[in-house]
């Protein structure tokens, strides 16, 4: 810890990839920065995540920031000095009926008439090519070109040591217990004494609710607990991720042959001790599905099954940008099982509107006053 | 005993699910189901004897001295087991182990048996999973022709097979003398025995000498050595090991302080002590700590070999290395807190019965630190110095590579270093890996591999195939409730 160390510009809460991320952007433009984390940096949904870097398939009012962090993602090395393990084979959410297929095109019609062109309808030929493993009744589907995946882990500690690099202070293993104002300023209160600054932003994932609730504002964050699996390697069968359209499955196939299986089945989150509970048979029912459309797949050896705790709002929507009540105070928090790929892109933002009050990507509906009619009916959010 | 040979005759719940058929999970086996309790022994393994009494019942090496009377004092443990009314399922792995969700205070285990995988549920779990060899990670250890002295004590057992040509047995501990012995009874041609015990140990283990001296490991140990040192040529103080050959190996290279020498040899045999094997204690959140003494992590437990998990206990050598007769003790007592728990036997009762069991217990366990102490791995064989030597079999993660992410990416624990080198992430699940990456760490960051933890382990403990796995039967919550 340096001398000076309990006031800078900027506390951050939190070193997930978007911690990490807001501490970099906000080191890049001049500000101090100070980054607080009880575990360490990415041991939680940033580190374990299915390091899915997906613009497929996303709700439009995240859009603008998954568009700013998808150009970072493809000079990610630039920026934090690793390539964090990315690499961009795209996305491909598969139809797997005439059904399905129709409400593809009637989502990327909707796209194009908003200006996004990212995603493109593909018809059954072009999907047998790209996939050629799967179950030949697929009638098409949609695919995102510049989509890909990175290292979860690997890349939040690599914003991290960027972050670090650039006198960003980081100190892992302190908890932050309150935060509660100082004057025109705000006091941190951790495990390892208390820190003050201007401004604070709140990016403590599962736990963000209750730094909210600090500040009167409360959230009805759910804590979950979303399950994967990998295999043991196998040949070399696909590139692109892929998801499906009705039921829920996302499946990558690494450079090294092993697959990856989610779907976003959850386990059980206990966040007070750091643990999930898997459950076995919604893991079956995962699997199953795999079963059906990759019979290839049937015989390959699951190595391991694991869950991560993340934030959900009710909406599904990231809570992004300055508090509806306070000056200096910033959430970032609630990404809903999907905040990975906006990791680079929303630090980006939130350094920006930091230091000049204001950013071009625009983050309507993302704002945390959506749910202060709720506050009161709030409360039941788990503790 | 009942025998379970299809996962569709195992019952949906049982009072106590017994991991591993050693000698701990054997006795413990027996003595639950003699106090009533309804008792499922589950192991991977053809038949029942664990580690040290492997195929006791149905090993083709019929000749006792050559396998020793220690280990037919396994046979005795096996048929009081198959006297008793526990069930057992061999070949039967246990693949997961937590809460289950349904039945608060109980668990739910994931097995496989026949490539069918079914999800039990169990009020009490023991796990008697035992110890595993350290790893001994030297320069071309990944060579064909060398391997562990417990693989050729394996295939010795079960199969009466030994090593072919010239043999080299390299290492360290009580166990080495016993292979070395029991593999030149069978026939092995045993180059030499190359001896990695620190001489520096003797000092420390000194102190604990006196208790030594009075323990029953001493006769054993001494005899074991004598046989040994008597017929075989033994090489004390080896300080560096390399196992040469191009494809193959063809020779050992061995340092002796400043001198070295070449031993041409066609079986390379390395062993240097067993440490306890953690991983279905971890993935089931068994705390973990480091013993100084034995240097390796070990759950923690108490006097009743209770975890840190109400519920499931760890007997045997798999919570802290003991030997086959403790292991034995220690399932004893284990079983008898489990009745005491599932109110089989008032507290009173159960101390009266242990009683016998734990005064043995401590009189087996005297002298054992003399061992830890004596037996305890150079650093340059916990922490390999040559960069090029291989860490991670399964992902082919060299020393260098390790020392290099925790100097100059700063990676504090094995967890952390996953992401970057993938080292324990295949399927061995960090088993052959996890004690040299924390090692290494340690070494490099200034740190003890307290402080730099170990894996989390992640479940399957052992790999399932996908479609064992998509063929889980569907829970019928209702049909539950109702059988309970
Ligand atoms: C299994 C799984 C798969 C996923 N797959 C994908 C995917 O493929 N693509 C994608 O885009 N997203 C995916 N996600 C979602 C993504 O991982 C998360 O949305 C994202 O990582 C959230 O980042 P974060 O920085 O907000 O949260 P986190 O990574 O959880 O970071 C928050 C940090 O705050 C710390 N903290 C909390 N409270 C305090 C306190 N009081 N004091 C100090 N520190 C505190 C925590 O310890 C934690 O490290 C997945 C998530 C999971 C769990």
């Amino acid at each position: 810890m340096s001398q000076l160390g309990n006031s800078a510009d900027v506390i951050v809460i939190g070193a997930g990839i978007h911690g990490c991320s807001t501490a970099l952007h906000c080191a890049l433009r001049g500000l101090s920065v100070i980054l607080i984390e009880k575990d360490h940096a990415g041991r939680h949904a940033s580190g374990v995540n299915a390091g899915g870097v997906r613009q497929l398939a996303r709700h439009v009012a995240e859009i603008p920031l998954s568009n700013a962090s998808m150009a970072l993602w493809h000079d990610i090395e630039n920026l934090v000095d690793d390539d964090c393990g990315f690499t961009s084979d795209g996305q491909v959410l598969v139809a797997e009926d005439e059904a399905d297929l129709a409400q593809c095109r009637a989502r990327v019609d909707d796209l194009n008439l908003r200006g996004f062109h990212h995603e493109e309808m593909i018809d059954a030929k072009e999907l047998r090519e790209i996939v050629p493993a799967v179950s030949e009744t697929c009638p098409g589907g949609v695919i995102s070109r510049r989509d890909g995946a990175a290292i979860p882990l690997r890349a939040t500690q690599a914003f991290k040591r960027k972050a670090q690099s650039l006198g960003v202070d980081v100190r892992e293993g302190v908890k932050v217990t309150k935060v509660e104002p100082d004057g025109a300023h705000w006091r941190v209160v951790t495990d390892a004494g208390n820190l003050v600054a201007p401004r604070i932003v709140n990016a403590a994932g599962a736990w963000a609710d209750r730094i909210a609730a600090d500040l009167g504002e409360p959230v009805p964050l759910e804590v979950i607990a979303p399950m994967l699996s990998i295999t043991a390697a196998l040949p070399a069968f696909i590139k692109p991720v892929v998801i499906l359209r009705g039921r829920k499955l996302s499946f990558k196939q690494f450079g090294n042959g092993t697959v990856l299986i989610g779907g976003g089945y959850l386990g059980r989150a206990i966040r007070d001790e750091n643990r999930t509970i898997l459950d076995w048979h919604k893991l079956a029912s995962n699997v199953r599905t795999v079963w059906e459309l990759f019979p290839i797949m049937r015989g390959a050896p699951i190595v391991r099954s694991w869950a991560g705790i993340e934030a959900r709002m009710p909406d599904d929507l990231p809570v992004f940008g300055r508090s509806a009540r306070h000056e200096g105070v910033y959430h970032q928090f609630g990404f809903s099982a999907h905040g990975f790929q906006l990791g680079p892109g929303a630090g980006a933002v939130m350094a920006e509107i930091i230091a000049t009050g204001r950013s071009n990507v625009p983050i309507d509906g993302l704002g945390i006053a959506r749910f202060a009619t709720q506050a009161g009916s709030a409360a039941h959010s788990a503790r | 005993m009942i025998a379970i040979d299809d996962i569709s005759a195992l019952s949906s719940h049982y009072d106590l699910v017994v991991v591993g058929a050693g000698p701990a999970g054997l006795s413990a086996a027996a003595r639950a189901a003699d106090l009533g309790l309804s008792v499922l022994l589950a192991d991977e393994n053809p038949a029942p004897g664990g580690q040290i009494y492997r195929a006791v019942t149905t090993t083709p090496v019929v000749q006792r001295d050559i396998l020793g009377e220690d280990y037919w004092l396994g046979a005795g443990i096996a048929a009081r087991f198959e006297r008793s009314v526990a069930s057992y399922a061999a070949r039967c792995t246990v693949w997961a182990l937590g809460p289950d969700e349904t039945s608060p205070g109980a668990f739910e285990l994931g097995l496989s048996l026949g490539s069918k995988a079914r999800m039990i549920s169990a009020a009490q779990v023991i796990l008697a999973t035992g110890a595993q060899e350290r790893p001994f990670p030297i320069p071309g250890w990944t060579l064909p022709g060398v391997m562990t002295a417990g693989a050729a004590q394996i295939a010795l057992k079960s199969a009466g097979i030994v090593p072919a040509g010239r043999t080299a047995i390299a290492g360290c501990g009580p166990l080495l003398y016993l292979l070395a012995g029991q593999l030149a009874a069978a026939g092995t041609e045993i180059v030499a025995v190359l001896d990695t015990t620190p001489r520096a140990n003797w000092a420390k283990a000194l102190a604990a000498l006196p208790d030594f001296l009075r323990s029953p490991y001493l006769a054993k140990g001494l005899k074991l050595m004598a046989k040994a040192r008597r017929s075989l040529r033994f090489v004390s103080g080896v300080t560096g090991l390399a196992a040469q050959g191009d494809r193959q190996l063809s020779g050992v290279r061995i340092v002796r302080g400043s001198t070295a020498e070449t031993l041409a040899c066609d079986t390379l045999l390395l062993h240097q002590g067993v440490i306890p094997s953690v991983n279905l204690a971890s993935a089931a959140g068994c705390a973990l700590d480091f013993d100084e003494t034995q240097h390796a992590f070990v759950p923690r437990v108490d006097a009743w070999f209770a975890s840190s998990v109400g519920g499931i206990a760890i007997a045997g050598d798999g919570a802290g290395i003991g030997g086959a007769e403790s292991a034995a003790l220690r399932g004893e007592i284990a079983a008898f807190d489990a009745a005491r728990k599932l109110g089989r036997l008032s507290e009173a009762e159960r101390d009266r019965q242990a009683a016998p069991f734990q005064a043995e217990l401590t009189r087996r366990l005297r002298g054992r630190r003399f061992l830890d102490l004596l037996y305890k791995p150079a650093a340059q064989f916990l922490a390999p110095p040559a960069d090029e030597t291989i860490v991670c079999r399964c992902e082919e993660v060299t020393a260098g590579q390790v020392r290099d992410a925790a100097s100059r990416l700063g990676v504090t624990g094995p967890n952390q270093m996953k992401a970057f080198l993938r080292c324990g992430m295949g399927p061995c699940q960090g088993r052959l890996c996890g004690p040299t990456v924390v090692e290494l760490i340690a070494q490099t960051r200034g740190t003890t591999p307290a402080e730099t933890g170990y894996y989390r382990l992640r479940p399957p403990v052992k790999p399932v195939t996908l479609a064992e796995l998509a063929a889980l039967p569907p829970t019928d919550e209702a049909t539950k409730a109702v059988v309970r």
